[in-house]
């Protein structure tokens, strides 16, 4: 090997192994954060409950996993597909689904007329949807909860205004749920859509209309499939958070019914069966991974297909 | 076991700092939310020169998942009597002899020999309670010591009652109710009890904690809650009514206990001598609105405190108390089955 071929040859290989040293703590900080916790979690769904809460180490056990999707009926015995189970899992899946859908339909509209305004007031417009996020959502749900009670601002206005003679009962039913899902998460749609858009080139909009289209086809021929990245990226942001949604529902629907984020939490607490929770845990993990491998797959091939 | 901050609400800290800079010592605290008397803290802290700090938590499962885990370093943990013996089991207490403490005297002989620590060995009460009705009396003025008010609701109460999202509470007058004794696993009642819930849940309007305010609002006309929070209740709209049911509800008692662990543990010891003081309990009772188990402490109470109705069952309606203990993990994983069903 000659001398000059044997110096670019460790100057390749001190390259990689700083850039190695450069992504250390970012690799470091993923494992102990984030994968860490997880296979903690993989792991006791694999062992053997403990008779007040916590695991039995060490005792392997596939109970967990069992009672995720079946169960031995509590009266005669028979073993059955878990049926509350899967009832709970699709009205998390209901709700996400709805979010998902009713923040695009409003968000589209807020975004498109942020961008299309002049800059200065494009960043002011901006700079107001991310009010919220200055404050805990908590708060924002308790504050939600002034807004919808029957004697909150809405019960008042109506009443006041004499469109209804007494309030309409708002909070702890699913329209509370939604009126604040709705809420905390619409600027998580807003900005992504806003991001797309502010690169929408307006001439190929120009360009739609003198070919004869129409408004409604510029918009489903023009402006979708530019934005679809936009779209892709707020509905994930909404439907990921919405599935494990655990206090607006708990708070603003009465907590009567359960979803998937409070019957981890049961399992966890008063039914003292962790393996079952973390089971659930990583059941809601997998659903989720899967929607979004299929979803993205999905989305960036038609998205390429109109090569701009 | 009374969650008057909402639920989820992630365990706040908070210190309590008075007179840090002449402190000898600390004293760390896990108790549940919203139930430490600041004003007997800051005397305690002044007459020992001791530094105490708080730390919230909002279930007993909490408390004992995060002891468990160790390195919490917490002096002193308050958990309820159905969560005493599994600390004990699990040897997470220290067996540091209260009743062998100057001020133990001053324990109510009710309170001395109680089925989860017998002769106090490991733990100091703390405050006590139950879980009963609560019922807006300009909305129905019939019979409220009954679990009817929620298990079979009058017409007028339909669809305005609020049911504590516990389990065990919730479990635990259904089976009174159709006749069962706690932590039977008798199918026959069983079948009934998941009968009669699913029957009953839609005609509630939530299952959420914020009972007190929203009782005082008449936001809801009725309530299956704890008597403290509807004492709450009362003083701020005094239609609010509670009910003892007679078919059976359960007691609650927190105890303050000594971790084996504590780093603290002497300044520990001094506070659970110096909590069975009356006028440290009264205290306590004038801040969070339950009873306590200290004799002579009602002399020190506030005045809409003595003699509530809420707090003071009579031997009759006393009774229909009892106890929840811990049941067997197997019935524990039927009742969460049913739960679950009925939730679903």
């Amino acid at each position: 090997m000659s001398d000059a071929t044997r110096i670019a040859e460790n100057a390749r290989r001190a390259d990689i192994r700083n850039r190695w040293w450069l992504t250390a703590p970012a690799l470091f900080i993923l494992f102990v954060a984030a994968i860490g916790p997880l296979l903690v979690v993989l792991l006791y769904s694999f062992m053997l409950k403990g008779d007040f809460g916590d695991v039995k180490y060490g005792q392997f056990s596939l109970d967990g996993w069992f009672s995720v999707f079946f169960e031995r009926d509590i009266f005669d015995d028979t073993v059955g597909i878990a049926e509350a189970h899967v009832s709970i899992l699709w009205r998390s899946v209901k709700l996400s689904l709805i979010t998902t859908l009713l923040t695009l339909f409003i968000g589209f509209p807020t975004a498109y007329y942020i961008s299309i305004q002049e800059p200065r007031r494009r960043d002011l417009l901006v700079f107001m949807v991310t009010i919220p996020f200055w404050t805990n959502i908590l708060i924002r749900t308790f504050a939600m909860q002034e807004v919808v009670r029957n004697e909150g601002v809405i019960n008042t206005l109506l009443v006041w205004s004499g469109i209804v003679d007494r309030p309409i009962q708002i909070m702890y039913t699913d329209w509370a749920i939604f009126f604040g899902m709705v809420y905390v998460y619409l600027p998580l749609m807003v900005l992504p859509l806003y991001a797309s858009m502010e690169k929408i080139d307006f001439r190929l909009v120009e360009a739609g209309y003198d070919l004869y289209a129409g408004r409604f086809q510029v918009l489903r021929r023009v402006i979708i499939p530019l934005v679809k990245p936009g779209i892709v990226a707020g509905s994930i942001l909404v439907f990921i958070p919405s599935l494990g949604a655990y206090v607006t529902p708990r708070v603003l629907g009465g907590g009567k019914n359960l979803m998937l984020g409070n019957l981890i939490d049961l399992q966890f607490g008063q039914g003292k069966n962790w393996p079952l929770g973390s089971a659930l845990s990583i059941t809601l993990l997998v659903i989720v991974t899967v929607a979004l491998l299929f979803y993205v797959r999905n989305a960036s091939k038609s998205g390429g297909g109109h090569g701009h | 076991m009374k969650k008057l901050l909402a639920a989820g609400i992630a365990a706040a800290s908070m210190v309590m700092a008075a007179g840090a800079a002449l402190a000898d010592g600390e004293l760390n605290i896990f108790n549940w939310g919203d139930y430490t008397s600041p004003e007997m803290i800051k005397k305690f802290e002044e007459t020992y020169k001791v530094k105490v700090t708080i730390t919230d938590y909002d279930s007993n499962d909490t408390a004992l998942a995060k002891v468990r885990a160790g390195g919490h370093g917490f002096d002193i943990v308050v958990p309820s009597a159905n969560y005493v013996p599994i600390f004990v089991k699990e040897g997470l207490l220290l067996e540091s002899r209260p009743d062998q403490m100057e001020n133990f005297k001053n324990v109510d002989e009710r309170w001395v020999n109680v089925e989860w620590d017998p002769g106090r060995h490991y733990s100091v009460p703390w405050q006590w309670g139950l879980t009963g009705i609560g019922v807006n009396k300009t909305v129905y003025s019939g019979d409220i010591h009954t679990s009817a008010i929620f298990l079979d609701p009058p017409a007028e109460l339909v669809g305005k009652i609020n049911v504590a999202p516990e389990m065990n509470d919730v479990m635990y007058a259904t089976i009174r109710y159709m006749g069962g004794k706690w932590c039977t696993d008798d199918k026959e009642v069983l079948k009934k009890v998941h009968e009669k819930l699913k029957e009953a849940k839609p005609k509630w309007l939530a299952m959420d904690y914020s009972a007190h305010e929203k009782m005082a609002n008449r936001e809801y006309s009725a309530v299956y809650y704890w008597n403290g929070a509807m004492l709450r209740a009362r003083l701020q709209n005094p239609e609010v009514n509670f009910g003892f049911p007679k078919e059976g509800y359960p007691f609650f008692m927190d105890s303050a206990a000594i971790l084996k662990d504590a780093k603290n543990m002497e300044n520990a010891k001094l506070f659970l001598n110096f909590i069975m003081a009356p006028e440290n309990a009264a205290m306590l009772s004038n801040f969070a609105k339950y009873a306590n188990g200290i004799k002579g402490s009602e002399a020190c109470m506030d005045a809409e405190l003595k003699g509530a109705p809420e707090i003071t069952p009579t031997p009759e309606q006393a009774v229909a108390g009892e106890f929840m203990l811990p049941c067997a993990p197997e019935v524990t994983e039927i009742y969460t089955k049913i739960w679950t069903d009925v939730l679903k």
